[in-house]
């Protein structure tokens, strides 16, 4: 009795912890006037339609939007062939690109911001929009990589094997088997790195943070000049992305085998 | 279809695109930064061409050294939060059912992927005088007025902690998750209480799990580049946010390159004696 009462104590602890600022945030967001105070005075939904009428904070949305589309799409057409190659084939060096792949990643953000920046700069790029796309491109590309992996790991060798006795040739299993078998780890993958290219702040900034807005800049930008509701909104926007997006791959994939649980049966 | 070794340059085929993006826009860009580095600054651009080592010089002064103590102490004290609290709630959350998993796992998720900025701001609203949590403790009668409780030490590491605390339980969960239960029930058949088990048999068996995720940890936590900014006054700047400051305000791109190349080796260091000591574990 109370081992069940101490654990459903710790848990709501940790919830607690977790989920106060952002209650906080969606309070103050639903300010009626334009304060920062928490419990809200009023209630008004107007700086969520704020996102999308001012057209500083639309055009903010539209370059984070465009950057996390373009920039995951590259992400995913680096990561599958290399994920598909060291699954088909045997060429240990080759591992040397899938290291390369995880780098960003594990390295602190601000480093690899840096290196970006030092690049455009050097080149002459600095500034451009495309330059951001690439470099978060390759920042992301650890996301649909691990999850390509782990795809390419669950196939049953067997299967393709049974494809290529009866005469099917590489490209053929891989449109008729590989793919259909990887589909939910790329899309996993693809809305993975979505969600944290939206969020990301310090490539972004370091690449075209003196030439434009994405949403994220424009909230630390806000910050630094003083409050307006609209930062809450759209943190709270942000907040019901993520947990749409990774609902939605908890819903029609398996998550808890996405986060590594090896044995997604049983349990 | 077995894995075979390549045979012609067409096998090869599928790395070209991977392998030339890798390398233009990563290994290109991190040889510039170090190469930049060792250059002179230039207020009117970026950089002048050189090789001078002044950069690296100047972090044999007492003001550098004073950043780097404080950024590995608060990234030390971030990575023992987190792994106190988070070890054993991944560990009462593996046991629960897989509908709860899955709904912590999202929610899990869906902080983690928090831009920084706005869990900068997120907590900077909870302690806030106007809007700040010290509202309900005078509601609850615990204090006459509302304070603001930022910029300060506790509110820094508060935010790195809940920065931090979501990636250190899905680091851990993979690891709990797999535990074998017939550790436990041992145990437990043995006549140790569940408590008494958890930390004689769940926590020793799992100790270079809990040193390679304290280091894991230890690395995020030296990434924050914005709270110690929002939350904290500047002699709480860490590494991360010196480095961001130089290369971006400051207008020294080759003062800000060294130190990032010196946060990399730190950062490599690490994640080597983590690879080491996750080696150690397979190996038993």
């Amino acid at each position: 009795m109370t081992a069940t009462f101490l654990r459903r104590l710790y848990f709501t602890v940790v919830a607690l912890f977790l989920a106060a600022p952002l209650i906080v945030v969606a309070g103050v967001s639903v300010n009626a006037r334009q304060e920062l105070t928490f419990p809200p005075k009023g209630f008004s939904l107007a700086w969520y339609g704020q996102i999308f009428a001012d057209p500083e904070w639309r055009l903010a949305l539209i370059h984070s939007v465009t950057l996390a589309v373009c920039s995951v799409a590259i992400a995913v057409a680096i990561a599958l062939p290399l994920a598909w190659f060291l699954w088909r084939r045997i060429a240990p060096w080759a591992n040397i690109f899938q290291v390369l792949g995880l780098a960003p990643f594990i390295l602190p953000p601000v480093i690899t911001a840096l290196g970006f920046l030092t690049f455009w700069a050097t080149v002459g790029l600095f500034g451009q929009f495309f330059t951001a796309i690439i470099s978060h491109a390759i920042f992301f590309v650890t996301l649909p990589l691990v999850t390509l992996s782990l795809g390419f790991a669950s196939i049953d060798r067997s299967l393709v094997e049974a494809a290529a006795t009866m005469g099917a040739d590489d490209r053929a299993v891989l449109k008729t088997v590989v793919l259909p078998l990887i589909l939910p780890y790329l899309v996993s993958g693809y809305a993975f790195a979505f969600v944290l290219s939206l969020n990301e702040y310090i490539v972004a900034y370091m690449t075209i943070g003196f030439t434009t807005e994405t949403l994220p800049i424009k909230i630390f930008n806000a910050l630094r000049y003083g409050y307006t509701p609209t930062m809450a909104s759209v943190s709270v926007f942000f907040v019901a992305v993520a947990a749409l997006v990774f609902g939605s791959i908890a819903r029609f994939g398996d998550i808890r085998r996405l986060l590594g649980a090896m044995s997604s049966e049983g349990n | 279809m077995r894995r075979e070794v390549p045979k012609s340059f067409a096998d090869y085929t599928p790395l070209l695109f991977p392998g030339l993006m890798l390398v233009v826009f990563f290994v290109v860009p991190f040889s510039t930064m170090i190469a930049v580095s060792f250059f002179k600054r230039n207020p009117a651009g970026f950089y002048t061409p050189d090789f001078v080592v002044d950069n690296y010089a100047r972090f044999l002064t007492t003001f550098f050294a004073g950043v780097l103590g404080f950024s590995l102490m608060l990234a030390v004290l971030v990575a023992v939060c987190c792994v106190c609290i988070a070890f054993p709630f991944t560990y009462l959350l593996t046991k629960r059912s897989r509908r709860v998993q899955t709904l912590w796992l999202v929610g899990l998720l869906s902080v983690l992927s928090l831009s920084e900025v706005i869990i900068g701001f997120a907590w900077s609203t909870l302690f806030s005088q106007t809007a700040g949590i010290t509202n309900l403790f005078v509601a609850l009668g615990l204090m006459d007025k509302p304070v603001a409780l930022l910029p300060t030490f506790g509110a820094v590491l508060a935010g790195m902690v809940y920065q931090a605390l979501p990636y250190t339980i899905l680091v851990l969960y993979p690891a709990l998750v797999r535990l074998d239960p017939t550790l436990l029930e041992a145990a437990r058949t043995l006549g140790a209480s569940p408590v008494k088990a958890f930390f004689n048999v769940v926590t020793p068996a799992l100790r270079n799990t809990i040193v390679a995720t304290l280091i894991m940890v230890f690395v995020f936590a030296l990434g924050s580049y914005l709270l110690p900014q929002i939350l904290g006054r500047p002699r709480h700047w860490t590494l991360s946010v010196l480095i961001t400051d130089q290369a971006i305000y400051q207008s020294n791109m080759p003062f800000g390159a060294a130190m990032a190349v010196f946060l990399v080796l730190i950062s490599l260091a690490l994640v080597g004696l983590m690879l080491l000591v996750g080696r150690k574990e397979n190996a038993l």
